[in-house]
């Protein structure tokens, strides 16, 4: 099974985040970056799915030279080569146009299954893996706990609401967008890391796809929200905080 | 210009985030000075459109067919291309459930858009239409803008608007048969199930103490059990910790656990994502303990503490044992 798995490179989870000069982003510079935390169960279920099936991971991940990083930390991890597609002003796409040159970029892979995290944890559309769908002319689910691999395709396990699931079936190829937490994530071992050096990453720039700025909905400002509601915070050392909330919590909101 | 709102009804039954979803229509036509129409999809739907008759809408559209008597994607996407070239409608509202996040993409791709989802609020700026939507799991916010010209797409967070604002009014019904080919249908649904039934019912906790990954290790969670045992609250866990089996799914709150409304949710180590806040924001009084002051939990929480669980839970306990 040849599986191509989209990963994308976003600023650390803990990150302390500024708004940058422009308004038009977060100050990223000073920042550290990993995988989109989603992307990485997305490339934990097809190493699973490698393990079982045989045959390739391609991870492909649209973004700027320091995302090189993260493709290197995939292919430790198990995958087998990767497609970078460089653009270092990837913001200036929205999720069409990015989800065109990822599909561009595919258009001589012809994978079995294309996986995607649920969505990014810095712009966080939740689009890509259906939009790239459109595309590529797949049949797609989203929030995927399960994958089984049938005769006539794969069966997977959907998520729904309020605990409940429901089972797809549908043929190959196809996209699923991979729910969080469905497994562990694995380390990359030593030797991991020491074959992903000699592992073939393709460079190509967004231009050379045909890829080009576009943006259908744009980004018109970003802030920090303003508070809708007054917290009341207690400082101070952990003792005295916590008997100043606890005398709250008794004769203000009386719920003691 | 005029607004559809895209109705999620099942068997009759309708996905209440729905109906915020049309207070949004409504609130947008007003302010755009504009109509608002809606949408409902499925098989069977004189009930589900008379309902939908009643509210202050233009029109019901009762979108049905044979084939949409069970949700596809490709189903979903091709009736509503044709519901909506039908409608005129140039700006399309979705309430943002799991099945628009499935077929909203593809719709919208399908005719050269990209939907603004999961949005919060709107406002109005020189006459153009901003929406806003939160970036970074919530810490950032962002205005949004459309670019092209409609039909133009947008999914409404829940609880972003008050279904309790519905205006009734009489709208008439129109029924709507779109043209859809079972051979282009690629995905087969089966059954939908429930895994076993809960044991713990939080909804009827009057506290609750939730633990999230700011706890490290499951070891650590013992510690958070004992500020519960203290409180006599029941404990409860944002996803991460059940996901990894720390605890039981049951004790999970969010939109894939439960929702509560106790008089008392402490949130110990939870940043807040929107996943998390929409279970448990309905709550009378939150209190959240975090060691970011910029976590999300901060926005919804009465009382706080910004500073390392580690020291600020075992004080708590015993505050709580000495009240």
């Amino acid at each position: 099974m040849k599986i191509v798995v989209a990963i994308k490179q976003v600023p650390a989870r803990d990150s302390q985040l500024r708004i940058a000069a422009s308004g038009k982003w977060i100050e990223e510079d000073d920042l550290t970056h990993e995988i989109n935390e989603p992307d990485a169960y997305a490339l934990e279920a097809g190493l699973q799915l490698k393990e079982k099936h045989s045959g390739e991971v391609v991870v492909l991940c649209f973004g700027p030279e320091r995302a090189g990083q993260t493709i290197r930390e995939a292919l430790a991890k198990g995958a087998d080569r990767a497609i970078h597609i460089q653009e270092e002003d990837p913001g200036a796409y929205d999720p069409l146009a990015a989800a065109r040159v990822m599909a561009a970029a595919l258009k001589t892979e012809s994978p079995d299954l294309v996986l995607t995290g649920l969505q990014s944890d810095d712009l966080g559309y939740g689009q890509t893996g259906p939009i790239l769908a459109e595309l590529l002319g797949l049949p797609h689910a989203t929030i995927i706990m399960e994958v089984e691999k049938i005769d006539s395709g794969i069966r997977v396990k959907r998520e729904l609401e309020d605990g409940w699931f429901q089972h797809v079936e549908m043929p190959l190829p196809a996209l699923l967008s991979i729910q969080s937490g469905i497994s562990k994530l694995r380390y990359a071992t030593l030797m991991g890391i020491k074959k992903a050096k000699s592992k073939e990453v393709r460079r190509v720039s967004a231009a050379d796809l045909g890829g080009k700025p576009a943006a259908a909905v744009t980004l018109q400002r970003v802030y920090l929200p303003e508070r809708t509601k007054r917290t009341q915070l207690f400082e101070g050392d952990a003792k005295t905080a916590a008997a100043q909330l606890v005398e709250k919590l008794k004769f203000e909101a009386r719920v003691l | 210009m005029s607004i559809l709102v895209v109705m999620e009804q099942r068997s009759g039954e309708w996905n209440r985030m729905s109906w915020e979803a049309l207070v949004a229509g409504q609130q947008l036509a007003a302010a755009m000075n504009t109509t608002v129409s809606a949408a409902v999809l499925g098989q069977g739907l004189d009930a589900a459109a008379a309902e939908l008759a009643g509210k202050q809408i233009t029109r019901a559209y009762a979108v049905e067919h044979d084939l949409l008597q069970e949700y596809t994607p490709d189903a979903w996407a091709a009736a509503l291309r044709q519901a909506i070239a039908h409608s005129g409608a140039s700006l399309v509202l979705f309430p943002h459930t799991y099945q628009v996040r499935d077929f909203l993409p593809k719709l919208a791709t399908s005719l050269g858009k990209v939907a603004v989802s999961d949005v919060v609020a709107h406002r109005i700026e020189n006459g153009q239409l901003v929406l806003v939507r939160q970036l970074f799991q919530g810490k950032v916010y962002a205005d949004f803008r459309f670019a092209v010209e409609g039909p133009n797409f947008a999914s409404v967070q829940a609880g972003a608007y008050r279904a309790d604002l519905l205006a009734a009014g009489s709208a008439e019904v129109e029924k709507f048969t779109p043209a859809l080919v079972a051979g282009e249908i690629r995905t087969r649904p089966q059954e939908r199930f429930r895994e076993a039934a809960r044991a713990v019912d939080l909804s009827a906790a009057e506290l609750i103490v939730a633990v999230g990954r700011g706890i490290k290790e499951p070891e650590n969670i013992a510690l958070v059990q004992e500020l519960a045992t203290a409180l006599g609250a029941e404990l409860a866990a944002s996803r991460p910790i059940c996901d990894a089996g720390w605890l039981p799914m049951e004790r999970q709150v969010g939109s894939s656990g439960q929702t509560v409304a106790p008089k008392l949710y402490m949130a110990v180590g939870i940043s807040g994502a929107i996943q998390h806040l929409v279970g448990m924001k309905g709550a009378r009084t939150i209190v959240a303990i975090n060691k970011d002051a910029n976590a999300p939990i901060f926005e919804v929480a009465d009382y706080g503490i910004v500073g390392d669980l580690f020291q600020v839970v075992p004080a708590l306990i015993e505050a709580v044992r000495r009240r």
